[in-house]
């Protein structure tokens, strides 16, 4: 018997974004749009509503594997796992799956809050397919790993959120599936949660399951895969090992030279009342330009307008490698005083603006993901990789030796050699 | 959707996922190898319906107890309907206990599909399963109202006879009845909202056109088999021939002909479900 866990051929969903947009139909509209529809397939060719979530998407996964599936929003990641997760139909093509599938799509999934935590871990095993004697036997198990031990008799409605997540995942990661679907689990929880998370993965990837990880976590992308999928638009771009995918994906199709504007499209309703127009990297003479030198300084700028005031609002950079390792994290409040001055940040046009000082970044292309939100309320918008640019070290420290230097910085540090 | 599922015990099984054309077949068996989450639905609904209420389980005895009380001083003292000889509280209870569950079940089962869409757009499971728990969570008020029934036939004196036995099948008559409407109008009310405003109607209009006030003998004999086109007119009249041992208005064409609905409901719901069931994750 071959070792396939998951063949999927030319896969296609196509939605119709009439039936998307307007979600209550009523029988009314349906009447309306009956009497309408001949005039209207008339000046409008059939198919204008239609487009396809995903097409021709075909590929391989073998047991044991961990496959990574990279992409956008709006890329298509998640209509492909919903489809081998069986909750939506493909339009076209066929899929095989050898074992059974276990999702981790939105964990908690059927937690009702008026039943208790114990309650709760029979319901959601029953809905993801565990039989009544596998889940007794799981159940100490899960608690353990939920740390909610105090609480099980407590309804889940008075749980923090915390403890909800830790719950539902645990529940969750327990299932023990031959294939594993997981689509962005880890961006919840604390620090510490999401270690275990990830722990709990990588023992599922050990032990020889296979597993889909859809995340936009390049970090966790590449501790985890071996290799990735990246879609984009609906289409399958490349499937490669996973340092290289993320590379390319971080890379690669970039609107700007230096400069990212945001159209209306883009920006999901959650954002309002804030709305990114641009990012951009200045180099020292002022020029917009996604080729910057690390013996200058280089100036980032996020231009942005809030329809309404927005207390306790952050707005700031992610600074990443091409390979997806974080080197720092900063926001314009970031200091005391401004923090205090912006505690309301009223409506109206923003540009933040930092500077990046001089002899500090290594040479290498390096990617920035942006975030405005207000700590522990919301994150009103992100895009973990926004903008990014190429840095030449030119005259930097040590260039006369010909030799990679590693790390994402470089700084000037001031060495002293004393002669004792 | 089009799939074949081995039984989960077994390793690996293999699923085919492919688009599936026009009407497709029922897929019991998958029904079968998830029977345990209709148990832990039905449960769950149950547990979680009185839930913040203060009367709690009491709410099963009081709807179809006030509602005999109503019937009683309006339709059986100032409108003196006849009651085929019963005392008029016991005729209308027999009645109301049956249509009460009835109502409710498909009442509950019409919203269940679009109550739990958060969980049909992200994790498969037969979507039957959905409407099927939420008609038998209703049959536990049913039988928590049937103690004040059996209070009642103490009360009169009523002695339950052999014909009692009918009561399971009658009781599976009026479940099918519900569960079949379930389908037919939960998978109508992911596309159509409107279902919802229909429900409440359809219940109290179905009530009517139902001998739960009245006895069917009412009815012009040669219109009987017709009126028993309404498989709730069975049911209620079995109860009243299963209970009290009333004879005058049951027949068996009667009875043939509300099964014989009934289960072309069901199975007119069911394949509908199943035809609709792949575009409910897209639509809900």
């Amino acid at each position: 018997m071959s070792n396939l866990a998951v063949r999927v051929e030319d896969i296609g969903k196509q939605y119709n974004i009439f039936t998307e947009s307007t979600k209550y139909t009523t029988l009314r509209d349906k009447i309306v749009e009956t009497i309408k529809k001949p005039v209207s397939t008339l000046f409008n060719p059939a198919g204008s509503e239609k487009f396809w979530a995903l097409r021709h998407v075909s590929f391989t996964l073998e047991h044991g594997q961990v496959l990574g599936i990279i992409g956008k929003n709006g890329a298509g990641k998640s209509t492909l796992l919903k489809i081998l997760s069986r909750v939506v139909e493909p339009t076209e093509g066929i899929a095989e799956i050898h074992g059974r599938v276990g999702s981790l799509l939105e964990v908690g999934t059927g937690f009702h809050p008026e039943l208790t935590g114990r309650e709760n871990i029979f319901l959601n095993g029953a809905i993801l397919g565990m039989k009544r004697a596998e889940i007794t036997r799981k159940f100490d198990e899960i608690v353990a790993f939920s740390e909610i031990e105090k609480f099980i008799d407590t309804p889940v409605k008075r749980y923090s959120s915390g403890m909800y997540m830790r719950l539902a995942f645990a529940v969750s990661a327990h299932l023990e599936p031959e294939i594993l679907v997981v689509d962005e689990v880890l961006a919840v929880g604390d620090a510490e949660f999401q270690r275990k998370c990830l722990g709990k993965m990588s023992d599922v990837a050990s032990e020889g399951r296979t597993v889909m990880f859809v995340s936009h976590n390049m970090s966790a992308i590449q501790r985890l895969t071996q290799e990735c999928i990246i879609l984009d638009q609906g289409k399958m771009i490349m499937r490669a090992p996973t340092a290289q995918a993320v590379d390319y994906y971080l890379t690669n199709d970039f609107a700007g030279d230096g400069e990212r504007k945001y159209s209306d499209d883009e920006i999901p309703t959650s954002a309002h009342p804030f709305k990114p127009i641009a990012i951009r990297t200045i180099d020292k003479a002022g020029h917009i330009t996604d080729n910057l030198v690390s013996t200058d300084p280089i100036t980032i700028e996020i231009e942005y307008t809030l329809a309404q005031d927005i207390t306790g609002l952050r707005v700031g950079i992610y600074l990443m490698t091409s390979r997806g390792e974080y080197v720092f994290t900063s926001f314009d409040t970031d200091e005391p005083e401004k923090y205090q001055k912006y505690s309301v940040r009223k409506a109206g046009h923003y540009i933040s603006r930092c500077i990046i000082p001089a002899d500090f970044l290594n040479s290498g292309r390096f990617v920035i993901g942006m975030n405005a939100s207000s700590y522990m309320v919301k994150r009103y918008f992100a895009d973990e990789r926004a903008i990014n640019f190429n840095v030449n070290a030119t005259g930097a420290p040590g260039m006369q030796w010909v030799e990679l230097r590693h790390g994402p910085v470089r700084p000037r540090l001031d060495w002293t050699i004393e002669e004792r | 959707m089009a799939t074949t599922t081995l039984d989960l015990k077994k390793k690996p099984a293999t699923v085919v996922i492919k688009p599936s054309k026009g009407w497709v077949g029922l897929n019991l068996k998958d029904l079968w190898i998830y029977r345990e989450l209709v148990y832990f639905l039905t449960w769950r609904d149950i547990k979680v319906r009185y839930k913040q209420s203060v009367l709690g389980i009491l709410w099963a005895i009081l709807k179809p107890f006030m509602s005999m009380v109503v019937f009683t001083i309006f339709f059986g003292n100032f409108a003196k309907i006849p009651s085929d000889g019963f005392p008029y509280p016991i005729f209308a209870y027999t009645a109301t206990l049956p249509m009460e569950m009835f109502t409710n079940a498909m009442t509950v089962a019409s919203r269940s599909m679009v109550a739990s869409g958060s969980m049909i757009s992200k994790i498969y499971f037969p979507r039957m399963i959905v409407p099927l728990a939420s008609v038998m969570s209703s049959v536990v008020d049913f039988f928590i109202g049937f103690v004040i029934l059996i209070g009642m036939m103490l009360f009169y004196h009523i002695t339950p006879t052999i014909a009692t036995l009918w009561l399971p099948l009658l009781i599976l008559l009026a479940l099918v009845t519900a569960l079949g409407i379930g389908f037919w109008a939960s998978a109508l009310m992911v596309r159509y909202r409107d279902v919802g405003y229909i429900m409440p109607f359809l219940s109290s209009l179905w009530t009517y056109i139902t001998p739960v006030v009245y006895p069917a003998s009412m009815i012009p004999e040669k219109w009987r088999v017709l009126y028993a086109l309404n498989p709730m007119t069975g049911v209620v009249e079995g109860f009243r021939y299963a209970l009290l041992g009333s004879t005058s208005s049951l027949s068996l064409p009667m009875i043939l002909a509300s099964s014989g609905i009934a289960i072309l409901i069901l199975i007119s719901g069911l394949f509908y479900f199943r035809r609709m069931e792949k575009q409910f994750a897209d639509m809900i």
